[in-house]
């Protein structure tokens, strides 16, 4: 959700946006590649708060440059990932993470793929059942022979294929 | 002169949008000719005069007429032709305006080409075409009028936002615009079918071949303006789920999944009702997109709140017409006869899945790009919902998707053997397994998951050409014969194994580009080297350059490979000068299907120069993946049956020795 975000409201909503010239400086870095992956992914899942769309690993905004560093000391620290993302969320609110949690607010949001493939499915399912049915349903002895009277003037069965 | 000759073309054109409305609607409620003959000479004359007003607001612009509001705004007397002609659409107004123009482009075409169309069905999609096109010409005419006069005229324009200074917007919007409005002809066609209470054979014969056409331009829009992002940003990503992107994603999402069901109703006639609704669930995402973009309710709620002219204008557009049309399915869906039976294992099972799926999908979509605005509109609790929620939802939505797609069209119509199929994609499942333990075996560091991707993409690809050796019948008939048949084979079959096939190149290049991307951050001083994915790379240092309404720093670098100069990139930051506004241009050399992207950072005062460097594995594929669908659409739309499928006429079994032979 980033720099496409200027791009797109810039072609759009024909707003003025300075394009930043890049995100995460050199001596912003761990030492320990270990760690530093870690402080990517969690980069990806926090909003910069004054972009539009942007996480913190995509925006050169100050802010950001300022998460990334707080990111990476609490990293340093030994915290777990999830003990930074609720640092960051009790400092910022939820408006930070870019991936919502799981609560009940956010329900209809996570429950929804869910939800619809399950009872769509279920749909599909009973109308194939209830056609299959009816589709098996026996031709009475009087149609048969209607039937095989047709098929015997045109000389040949159906039309192969379509 | 021009401009104002241009707004009275503008203001007659709503005059005839409503008697486009009225007219041919009455003829077909009363069964007199006349007035339904009318519908068709009033759209070509409403599409001439919204050109006409087109070209006048264009030709403001070719000569920086400051005097227009509108040019002032957006544009420069020192700008290139090429983006004073292109930044026509480059804002709000002037986009309107084009949305307008396609849009009654699209009702001049069905008068053109509807003529062996009933009279009936022909005069009430044009009258539903006219109901939109008075709708938005109304909106420009009341809320975005491009036409507003300055007095006095300023000396000078704003110019354009440098970042859509850029031969993309030329391409993007036209067809984005020309995708998103298209599938208004599947929602007249709808609308009409429910109006009459009927649908017939001329019905779904006429959908289709308008539904792919629109499907064609969206993806190429979708894909260009993809492609644009990449190298105009200058971070290098592909897709962002932003909600602007989303917004041209669900229409093209539903109107996939419409363009399958359609193929059912042509061929089975079932599914009638499902494509009913589909038609205007597709139409509706793309009103639903253009209130979204452009209400500003994106940007924030309480900005829509403070100037909510537009987007209450839109709104007002959107919930008559999504009402309206929905509560019209609702009154009338079941009059329509239901179709065809099928087996749940068959060509038309198949085609259910894959709607099952893509409608799932469309709704994961539309909710994570509402949600937020709903919470906050109801709790004022601000929530964001960004790329990792759809990564995670959208993404295992598509993996079965993706993984069937091969047996759709092997599947025979009716009832289909799924065995056989199977057997007959063992090479390309063998394939696909040698793709992924070649990736595990010959790529360092390569996850099982990156493999399983790659594997998954060679999979689609593969069996879209198992699709079309089992329909020549290779192997089984001397290849003389097999040569004879595929060369013979109906080009519905090419474009269907070529919108798979496209598809499967995406997923490869998406794969390769996020499992293999290999990123360098560092600083570098002109003639220092660097090493990125076996490749070496030398800053040869920067120069300055003026352009027409910039200034330049332009870095340029060497890629080397073994001692071998492999070709120079420039990249760039620039200066535009009217708005002092800094834009970075990255600098990309393309070998073979991969890309190097080199975009410029900040400057650290002892000569250094920040620099990101990213090798991009396979990343083109993604985007000619694109054009190899949009490719498979256009194929398919010169299908004889569409050239001659006249509606009128019987459908006459198809010589395709499709399912049941394959």
């Amino acid at each position: 959700m980033r720099r496409l975000g200027i791009l797109a409201a810039a072609l759009l909503l024909a707003v003025a946006a300075a394009i930043p010239a890049g995100a995460v400086q050199p001596g912003e870095r761990l030492a320990d590649p270990a760690l530093e992956a870690r402080a990517r992914s969690l980069s990806a899942e926090l909003r910069c708060m004054v972009c539009q769309n942007q996480s913190i690993d995509d925006s050169d905004a100050e802010l950001a440059h300022d998460l990334r560093v707080l990111v990476r000391e609490r990293l340093s620290a030994g915290d777990t990932d999830a003990q930074v993302l609720d640092f960051v969320v009790a400092r910022y609110g939820e408006f930070v993470l870019l991936k919502p949690r799981f609560n009940a607010r956010n329900a209809l949001l996570w429950g929804t793929p869910v939800l619809l493939l399950v009872v769509g499915g279920a749909v599909v399912f009973a109308f194939g059942r209830s056609r299959r049915r009816y589709a098996s349903e026996k031709l009475s002895g009087e149609e048969q022979a209607a039937l095989r009277r047709i098929l015997d003037e045109n000389g040949k069965g159906r039309p192969e294929g379509a | 002169m021009i401009v104002e000759t241009g707004h009275f073309a503008l203001v007659l054109a709503f005059a005839l949008a409503l008697v486009q409305s009225v007219v041919p609607l009455v003829g077909a409620r009363t069964g007199e000719a006349r007035l339904m003959a009318a519908g068709g000479p009033v759209a070509i004359a409403g599409f001439a005069l919204t050109a006409l007003a087109f070209a006048a607001l264009t030709a403001a612009y070719v000569q920086s007429d400051f005097s227009v509001a509108n040019v002032w705004q957006n544009s420069h007397s020192l700008k290139p032709m090429l983006y004073k002609v292109t930044g026509t659409w480059g804002n709000h107004e002037g986009s309107m305006l084009l949305w307008v123009v396609i849009l009654a482009f699209f009702g001049a075409l069905v008068a053109v080409f509807g003529r062996n169309l009933p009279a009936t069905l022909r005069a009430n999609v044009l009258a539903v075409q006219g109901w939109i096109g008075a709708a938005f010409l109304l909106f420009v005419l009341a809320t975005s009028n491009p036409f507003v006069r300055l007095e006095p005229a300023p000396f000078e324009g704003r110019d354009l936002n440098p970042i859509l200074q850029d031969i993309g917007l030329a391409i993007h919007p036209p067809l984005l615009y020309l995708g998103y409005v298209g599938f208004s002809i599947s929602f007249s066609f709808a609308v009409a079918a429910l109006i009459e209470g009927r649908i017939d054979a001329a019905w779904a014969r006429w959908v289709r071949p308008w539904t792919l056409a629109a499907w064609v331009f969206l993806t190429g829009g979708i894909a260009m303006g993809s492609y644009w992002a990449y190298y105009e940003l200058g971070w290098g990503g592909f897709w962002f789920w932003d909600p602007v992107e989303n917004a041209s994603f669900m229409p093209w999402l539903a109107g996939t999944a419409l363009l399958h069901s359609a193929i059912v109703m042509e061929k089975r006639s079932a599914l009638k009702i499902w494509t009913i609704l589909l038609a205007i669930l597709t139409f509706s995402l793309s009103l639903l997109g253009t209130f979204l973009v452009r209400s500003g309710v994106l940007t924030s709620v309480h900005a829509f709140a403070t100037d909510p002219t537009r987007g209450v204008f839109i709104l007002g557009i959107l919930v008559v017409f999504i009402g309206g049309s929905l509560a019209l399915f609702a009154l009338r869906a079941g009059s329509l006869t239901a179709g065809g039976l099928f087996h749940p294992i068959s060509r038309e099972g198949a085609l259910v899945l894959n709607n099952l799926f893509l409608t799932t999908a469309t709704a994961t979509v539309l909710v994570g790009t509402l949600y937020p605005l709903v919470v906050e509109a109801i709790s004022g609790d601000k929530i964001s919902v960004g790329a990792p929620f759809f990564n995670l939802t959208f993404g295992p939505l598509m993996l079965p998707l993706l993984l069937l797609i091969p047996f759709g069209p092997l599947l025979a119509w009716k009832r289909g053997d799924v065995f056989a199929v199977a057997q007959r994609l063992m090479a390309a499942f063998g394939g696909a397994l040698l793709a992924v333990l070649a990736t595990l075996l010959l790529v360092d560091g390569a996850s099982v998951f990156a493999a399983l991707g790659i594997g998954i993409a060679v999979w689609m690809v593969l069996g879209a050409l198992t699709d079309l050796a089992q329909k020549s019948a290779l192997g089984a008939v001397p290849l003389g014969v097999a040569a004879r048949r595929f060369a013979g084979l109906p080009r519905s079959v090419f474009g269907t194994a070529l919108a798979h096939m496209g598809m499967g190149l995406s997923v490869l290049g998406i794969v390769a580009t996020v499992a293999f991307e290999v990123e360098h951050i560092t600083v570098m001083k002109p003639g220092e080297t660097t090493e990125i994915a076996g490749r070496t790379l030398r800053f040869e240092g920067v120069a300055p350059v003026q352009g027409p309404n910039f200034t330049e720093t332009q870095a340029r670098f060497v890629l080397m490979q073994g001692g071998v100069s492999r070709g120079a990139l420039i990249s760039s930051k620039r200066i535009y000068t009217a708005r002092q506004m800094p834009t970075t241009e990255a600098g990309i050399l393309t070998r073979g299907l991969s890309q190097l992207y080199v975009s410029l950072g900040d400057e650290t005062g002892d000569g250094g120069m920040v620099v990101r460097i990213w090798w991009k594995p396979l990343v083109t594929l993604i985007w000619l993946g694109g054009a190899v669908m949009m490719a498979g659409g256009a194929v398919s739309l010169t299908d004889r049956r569409l050239r001659v499928g006249a509606p009128s006429r019987r459908t006459r079994p198809s010589a395709v020795p499709s399912g049941a032979k394959a």
